[in-house]
């Protein structure tokens, strides 16, 4: 007893633990019993512990000073931790509610750091993968019954989530190219631009409409307010080249070449942008939807393009058509 | 937490700091091909469609 009295204030006012673990140690029973409940955890042979429990000394000293004077006849029945023990406590969870925020922070960028790259790599292996299949398909002839082709040339019904045509911007770089899905759903969507259910195919007459995302999944619409008017867009399928060019001021049905809508406005996809979902077609249009402004959803990006003179079969330009050389 | 994680690791600082690269390139890993790709369909600002 005496010794603890003597050993506590003694450790909190000469900060170094070792004269006090040597002068602490040696004593046995009741002593040892007070130094376990005091210092749970520390093993002589480590450093860390060891400077860990510096703080804890330059606290005792605080403490101990504070509450010298009804130890004095307490610490019979209660030893002097409870006290120690509480603003332990409060330092702790202080300290491990700022870990968390650190932690929550740092967690928060590399979701940043995984839309923006990571989902992009991923993406880029499904083009491949379904570029591959479309290439393999279309080279395998007409005996592929899942993307049936009318006898205009044009396609009938494609399964969702099946490629069936490829798009090329100049615009973004020679080597922009996607393949295209049926369906605008985020299954199709993180492998590609998507073509929305029950609009037009391509070449047909009507509003090809696809959406795509803007940033991370391979970003394929990344840059769609860059498109100027006259900039080509080239659909590719399995026997034809179609070029769309972004409208101009001179467009009959005064379609923009580029316009932000809210996400409810469902009529720049009708046959005639901007014109009634179920009215008649006035042209062969393309519309490309995607987010904005980047990392948003408030409102959409939307760009229209008008196919450009007659499709070209790819019998007569196997390597495309000479827009794909713009740019 | 983080001190009580370093505390809780066996052996000495150089095989602790081993550890501690680990346990962040798993918790990495984790977030980034289970819990983001989960986590992503249910947040708002992937839509680019118009009318969904």
């Amino acid at each position: 007893m005496d010794d603890t009295e003597a050993g506590r204030p003694r450790r909190g006012r000469h900060a170094p633990e070792e004269p006090t673990d040597r002068v602490a140690a040696p004593p046995p029973a009741a002593d040892a019993t007070v130094r376990t409940t005091r210092v749970p955890d520390v093993p002589q042979d480590d450093d860390l512990p060891a400077r860990d429990a510096d703080p804890r000394a330059a606290d005792d000293e605080q403490d101990s000073e504070l509450d010298d004077e009804p130890d004095d006849d307490a610490s019979d029945r209660r030893p002097p931790r409870p006290a120690r023990s509480r603003g332990d406590l409060v330092r702790t969870g202080v300290r491990g509610v700022g870990q968390l925020l650190v932690t929550a922070g740092l967690v928060v960028l590399l979701f940043v750091v995984y839309e923006v790259w990571i989902t992009d790599l991923s993406s880029d292996r499904k083009q491949d993968a379904l570029s591959q299949e479309l290439r393999e398909d279309w080279g395998g002839g007409s005996d592929d019954p899942t993307v049936p082709t009318l006898p205009g040339g044009g396609l009938s019904e494609v399964p969702l989530g099946e490629g069936f045509a490829f798009i090329r911007i100049p615009r973004f770089g020679a080597d922009y190219v996607k393949v295209i899905l049926e369906g605008t759903d985020e299954d199709e969507l993180v492998e590609g631009p998507g073509h929305y259910v029950d609009t037009a195919m391509p070449g047909e007459q009507g509003n090809f409409a696809l959406a795509g995302h803007r940033v991370g999944k391979g970003s394929p619409f990344l840059d769609l307010d860059q498109l100027q008017s006259g900039d080509p867009i080239v659909i590719e399928t399995e026997d034809t080249w179609y070029v769309y060019r972004v409208v101009g001021d001179d467009d009959p049905n005064g379609v923009p070449a580029q316009q932000i809508v809210l996400p409810t406005d469902v009529s720049v996809i009708a046959p005639i942008p901007n014109g009634p979902l179920d009215g008649p077609p006035g042209g062969a249009y393309l519309t490309l939807t995607t987010c904005h402004p980047k990392f948003s959803a408030r409102q959409r990006l939307i760009v229209h393009a008008a196919l450009d003179g007659d499709p070209i079969p790819k019998a007569d330009a196997p390597d495309g058509p000479p827009a794909l050389s713009e740019g | 937490m983080y001190t009580w994680i370093w505390r809780h690791l066996p052996g000495g600082t150089a095989l602790k700091s081993m550890q501690a690269l680990l346990l962040v390139l798993a918790v990495c890993a984790l977030l980034l091909f289970v819990v983001f790709p989960w986590v992503e369909p249910k947040l708002p600002f992937n839509e680019v469609t118009v009318g969904g």
